[in-house]
């Protein structure tokens, strides 16, 4: 067989493997799209804020109530929780307007 | 040139690859590997923004907290009734909540009370939740199931602030398909809540506050800060840019997964595109001596710059879609789970942008075809006796 043909049906497999996947996605988003309204009814009721993600420090559970301040304050000798830490940084407030000015600076 | 001709040129390109297989086999294996750490990254956060976006649109419009010393700290619940007061505010409740470590299995616990209960045919919860003001029950996440060897009708055992231990009969177990919203939660009543963090009379963590209409949630926000001065008003849609800005491009885990390989990429991209090897440029001297013209030798490193880029683009995708969706990026697990002792063992559904894959076709696919043929074409517009010299 050419060898421009086996290239063609090698890329040919890939983009019908892709369709396939496509395909499940389709089904697998629709699934969560009807468990949505469930997930949304447990947010509504309980009052939910944030996904339970790394629960390692405040900032990293509850990334949206957290404080700017929480980091290195949630046990003494914590120093940071790298890494999820640093995929998770604590937020910013800062549209809200300032909190706090320090003066003389 | 027909069809045959170009498939002839595409032939020959094929056999020249294979005569130099394993160099071309590494470039094969890291342009994968950069394709599928970058696809990864994508299909990981665009999923994740989406599936927090669906399930956070249910979350509270305002949650006002009050500040002491620039830290959170408890809200007297009095100040529902002057906040339910304003002008569009159709509801304040005051929400009781707060962390609990657990040392038995070193896990950290969010402790909820509840406020109601689900609608009827929900079917992420085994059983139900405890009413606002019962005594003596839970309901408790799968993580913390799992982590504590929980059945329904078991006992789990809390120590209060005050260093009694307060048992609770589990009646009600939230399904693994929530487990991203509910891994570590302990849902109490609301006088458990109370008693086991030692809360003040008349103290709640924050207010949940509901407004008549949502565009409007700004404006109420400046009031109750006017109002209150110690207070911080937190919007929904804050919630929801938190987790924007967390799995958006500019975020900490862009950042941290994706520089490792936008840099071998570039190296990769350096090495092609700063020159051939003298045997390449051997090899278009002496087919441009046999008769090649320069725009055949343009076709044949055009297909080269093809064959490697798109081979190694779609296994790389492919290979990414089936380590995000089917293994749960177990890849990047550790970074994502950092210290946590409970982590969600989370099935993200399959949200693709087809913006982003052409995005990254572009940007992997294009740069690598244009870095392979311009030093060929530069090599191939030379006499043929320079080149095969050297």
């Amino acid at each position: 067989m050419r060898k421009s043909l086996v290239f063609g049906l090698f890329v040919l497999g890939c983009f019908l493997f892709l369709a396939a996947l496509g395909a499940t996605s389709h089904v697998r988003v629709s699934h969560f799209l009807a468990v949505s309204h469930d997930l949304g009814d447990i947010t509504a009721t309980l009052k939910l804020t944030d996904i339970s993600f790394s629960d390692d420090a405040r900032y990293t559970r509850n990334p949206s109530q957290a404080d700017i301040f929480s980091a290195f304050q949630d046990y003494p000798g914590s120093i940071e929780h790298f890494p999820s830490g640093s995929v998770t940084p604590p937020p910013d407030f800062t549209s809200l307007g300032a909190a706090m000015k320090v003066r003389g600076q | 040139m027909s069809l045959n001709s170009h498939m002839n040129v595409l032939d020959f390109t094929l056999l020249s690859l294979l005569r130099r297989k394993f160099k071309n086999l590494g470039i094969v294996l890291v342009f994968t590997f950069i394709v599928f750490i970058t696809g990864s990254i994508l299909f990981l956060s665009y999923s994740f923004k989406r599936e927090a976006l669906l399930i956070l649109k249910g979350s509270p419009e305002l949650i006002v907290q009050r500040m002491s010393a620039g830290r959170q700290e408890l809200i007297p619940v009095g100040r529902a009734k002057e906040i339910s007061a304003i002008p569009g505010v159709s509801g304040v409740e005051p929400r009781y909540w707060g962390y609990y470590y657990d040392p038995l299995v070193k896990a950290n616990y969010t402790i909820l009370a509840s406020s109601g209960s689900l609608s009827a045919g929900n079917r992420l919860l085994q059983g139900r939740l405890p009413a606002p003001e019962e005594k003596g029950v839970a309901a408790v996440g799968r993580g913390v199931a799992k982590a504590r060897f929980i059945d329904m009708g078991s006992t789990i055992s809390l120590v209060s602030a005050a260093g009694d231990a307060m048992d609770f009969d589990v009646v009600g177990i939230f399904e693994s398909e929530s487990e991203l919203l509910t891994a570590d939660l302990i849902v109490l009543g609301r006088p458990d809540v109370i008693r086991l963090f030692r809360m003040p009379p008349d103290m709640a963590t924050d207010l949940a506050v509901t407004v008549r209409n949502e565009t409007e949630a700004p404006v109420i926000a400046g009031k109750i800060r006017s109002r209150f001065p110690d207070t911080r008003p937190i919007l929904r849609k804050e919630i929801i840019r938190t987790y924007d800005a967390v799995f958006g491009w500019r975020s900490g885990l862009i950042l941290t997964l994706f520089a490792g390989a936008l840099v071998a990429f570039i190296i990769l991209a350096w090495d092609k595109a700063t020159g051939l090897s003298a045997e390449e440029k051997k090899e278009i001297g002496i087919l441009k001596a046999i008769g090649w013209e320069t725009s055949d030798i343009i076709e044949m490193k055009f297909w080269e710059g093809l064959v490697i880029s798109l081979s190694s683009f779609l296994l790389g995708i492919i290979l990414a879609y089936v380590h995000v969706y089917f293994f749960g990026a177990s890849v990047f697990a550790p970074a994502l789970k950092g210290w946590s002792v409970i982590y969600p063992d989370f099935r993200l559904a399959p949200f693709i942008d087809p913006y982003q894959i052409a995005m990254l076709m572009a940007l992997t696919v294009i740069p690598y075809i244009a870095s392979t043929i311009i030093p060929s074409w530069k090599a191939a517009i030379t006499d043929p006796d320079e080149v095969v010299r050297g």
